[in-house]
């Protein structure tokens, strides 16, 4: 038997960003994709498999948009890499298929002219070619196809055009034995950039006559989307629209999974026998996976959102009108919607940040993301505000309790933005990347290419956070559990248990900050995600179904805890890293351990040093 | 130092303005893109220089300002022949144009 008949021939779809390429990869693919990451990097490999008319089996490979195979990002790495051979683990493609906006062809030729270069069969796909055909766009391609020496098919991915072409004309390539020519890529200099730009001119004064009616749609919805003051107007009741979206519309959803999961959890227990076997699955397992699930709606509705603008080509558009904002602390400004995010959960805001290419803004994004308050931190607010702060009229329309929640967001806030003025400025002096950015057309998005992006990122979440979560929640559980309480025991059985015995042993390192032994004990169940913390507490003071019953737990508190100890365990919440999800998130979003590291020291450093003066500020002030 | 200055002087009387000093409306020639500015970028002038030749900021492409941020007019958007770029001002320094008169 041959080779190719063993293996599927390998395809390779290389084009500049928003030319339609990930559409022609649904396209040509459908439900037939998989995605995982390239060895040793965070950037995605989509890979798709289709079978030609032939009966040809064809494996595409979906490469991150680039300009030029010069690569600037680790995902322009990763396609130059793939293009050359280069990647751990891969092999060359047999064909490449380039994938050029019909509409916007200055750009691409120049890349496809460095595709030749590097000498593997390819194949020019002319995308979007109605909407080049509306505007009266001519272009001569059998010409074209001459001067670039490669066959030329036209498509609308978005309509499924063309794609039996495309396979057709790959299947014939590979048939015919259409061998590389040698590699004589390499990286380019300023001058054969100008040299190749001046090649691409040429061609396109050859081949292509400009259109009769160009479009002008793009510039008029930019007169008002980019507008100084109207469009940071309309941006912030998008942004605004889209956290009540996360927020609000997630809520019923979340509640159900919660019912469900609850629901599950008792059938179980009325299934089995009373012991550690149904405590593991109801309590450690089937909880386990609840709260994992349970972030699914959030995530959903935000990347709906993000993957509508992107695709609609608004999302460079915010981080035009962001940039000089978020740009004065030392971000990006495309990491303003993954912050906004990071206000109703950290871990979509945490997947949001892909939307930033370089690496060195991405991180400070993802490190400060947490800082941000998140809804889980809600509960245990609402329980030491209700505790400690007097139910009190301050002035006109302000009320003590309230002034001091928001007192709580505006310190997230304010310190995210600290700490990444002092990332950029101790870690990576100077090295604010140039900010260059292509402003593409305005597109309809395509409903299946939305459902089918929507899709991925849940399999994403589901796949690779759940192996991370799942197994620190069972962890969890476990401490919390193990040992069991003595025959005749008194206390909650939590204080017998690995988290009871830590808790007490790591109390004194707790002491300078006001907590007491009951309050560590509740930090570590409270790890398993923060608002479980009220619960924990509830426990810990024997308050039965504390969640329900926020009033007799604070009223518990507020007898056991000075107002000092109160303070200081909600500037904990402020900055504490009390997320095991979160944390594993990081882990997959950063692909390191190290990272990971830093975000769990830097923010528990936070923590301690804010109670610290918290509680001490108090003490002195008489709340002791 | 001195050449560099001698150079900006000769541009100057050349009637070429730096791309960072544009106004939305404008409209010209860019004439010629340089690896002046050797510090501020995050990447070497070389590097700037081809990125930017990359985006099409290429010697006889046309171009219009049409937008600009709210805070400190910045950053700019430019159509450049038929697509539009985002960048900020800092990095357009090195990128000399020719007006068109109004």
């Amino acid at each position: 038997m041959s080779e190719a008949a063993i293996r599927p021939a390998r395809v390779a779809l290389v084009g500049n960003p928003n030319t339609g390429k990930t559409a022609l990869f649904n396209a040509l693919t459908g439900a037939r994709q998989k995605v995982a990451n390239y060895a040793g990097v965070t950037v995605e490999r989509k890979e798709g498999f289709l079978t030609t008319p032939g009966g040809r089996s064809l494996s595409i490979l979906d490469l991150p948009g680039t300009y030029s195979l010069r690569a600037r990002s680790p995902d322009e790495a990763v396609t130059r890499d793939a293009v050359l051979g280069r990647l751990a683990g891969e092999v060359e493609p047999d064909v490449v298929v380039a994938v050029a906006d019909a509409t916007n062809l200055r750009l691409v030729l120049r890349l496809i002219l460095e595709l030749k270069a590097v000498g593997r069969p390819m194949v020019l796909a002319l995308n979007m070619y109605d909407i080049a055909q509306r505007q009266g766009l001519r272009i001569d391609l059998e010409g074209l196809q001459r001067e670039l020496g490669c066959p030329i098919v036209t498509t609308v991915a978005t309509r499924k055009r063309g794609i039996q072409e495309l396979t057709a004309k790959v299947d014939e390539l590979i048939a015919s034995g259409a061998l590389s020519t040698a590699n004589v890529w390499h990286e380019p200099s300023a001058a054969e950039i100008r040299g190749a730009h001046r090649e691409a001119q040429r061609i396109l004064k050859a081949y292509v006559r400009p259109p009769e009616h160009p479009d002008t749609f793009t510039g008029k919805v930019d007169a008002v989307l980019l507008h100084p003051v109207a469009g940071l107007a309309i941006l912030l009741t998008l942004l605004f629209v889209m956290f009540q979206a996360v927020f609000a519309w997630a809520a019923p959803l979340m509640d159900g999974i919660d019912a469900g999961f609850a629901w599950l959890g008792a059938m179980v227990g009325q299934v089995l026998p009373n012991g550690l076997i149904k405590d593991f699955i109801a309590d450690g397992v089937i909880a386990g996976v609840g709260s994992v699930l349970v972030f699914l709606p959030q995530i959903l509705i935000l990347f709906f959102f993000i993957i509508l603008l992107e695709d609609f080509g608004y999302m460079a558009r915010a981080a035009f009108l962001m940039d000089k904002i978020m740009g004065g602390a030392g971000l990006h400004g495309r990491a303003f919607i993954p912050l906004l995010s990071s206000f109703a959960c950290a871990i979509p805001g945490i997947m949001a940040a892909r939307v930033i290419d370089q690496k060195r803004d991405r991180m400070t994004t993802i490190l400060v993301a947490p800082l941000m308050t998140c809804s889980a931190r809600i509960p245990v607010y609402t329980l030491i505000i209700s505790a400690f702060i007097p139910n009190r009229i301050v002035g006109p329309g302000l009320n003590l309790q309230g002034l001091v929640m928001f007192g709580l967001y505006a310190a997230g806030i304010i310190s995210a933005l600290a700490v990444s003025f002092v990332i950029r400025k101790v870690f990576w002096r100077g090295a604010v990347e140039p900010f260059l950015m292509e402003l593409p057309t305005y597109k309809l998005p395509s409903f299946e290419n939305v459902f089918r992006n929507l899709l991925l990122r849940a399999q994403i979440f589901l796949n690779r956070a759940g192996r991370i979560i799942l197994p620190l929640m069972v962890a969890v559980w476990v401490l919390s559990t193990f040992p069991g309480p003595p025959p005749g025991a008194t206390e909650p059985a939590i204080d017998y248990s690995f988290a009871g015995m830590i808790g007490q042993a790591i109390q004194p390192i707790f002491a300078p900050i006001g907590f007491n032994w009951q309050m560590v004990v509740a930090l570590i169940p409270g790890f398993a995600a923060r608002e479980v913390a009220v619960a924990a507490l509830g426990t810990v003071y024997a308050v039965g179904d504390a969640e329900a019953n926020v009033g007799a737990l604070g009223a518990r508190l507020a007898q056991h805890w000075s107002l000092a100890t109160g303070l200081s365990f909600l500037a904990w919440y402020v900055f504490a890293p009390q997320c095991a999800a979160t944390l594993g998130v990081v882990k997959r979003e950063t692909n390191s351990w190290a990272w990971t590291g830093v975000m769990f020291a830097y923010m528990t450093t936070l923590a301690y040093l804010a109670s610290l003066v918290v509680y001490h500020s108090a003490v002195a002030l008489g709340g002791g | 130092m001195h050449e560099l200055l001698a150079d900006q002087a000769v541009a100057v009387e050349a009637g070429l303005t730096r791309l960072s000093h544009v106004r939305p409306g404008d409209r010209g020639v860019i004439v010629d893109v340089r690896a002046d500015h050797a510090t501020g970028h995050g990447v070497d002038v070389h590097e700037l220089e081809r990125r930017l030749l990359e985006f099409g900021f290429v010697e006889g492409a046309a171009f219009e300002i049409i937008h600009q941020g709210l805070f400190g007019a910045d950053p700019i958007a430019v159509r450049l022949d038929d697509m539009r770029v985002a960048l900020r001002r800092r990095d357009a320094e090195d990128v000399w144009v020719r007006l068109d008169a109004k």
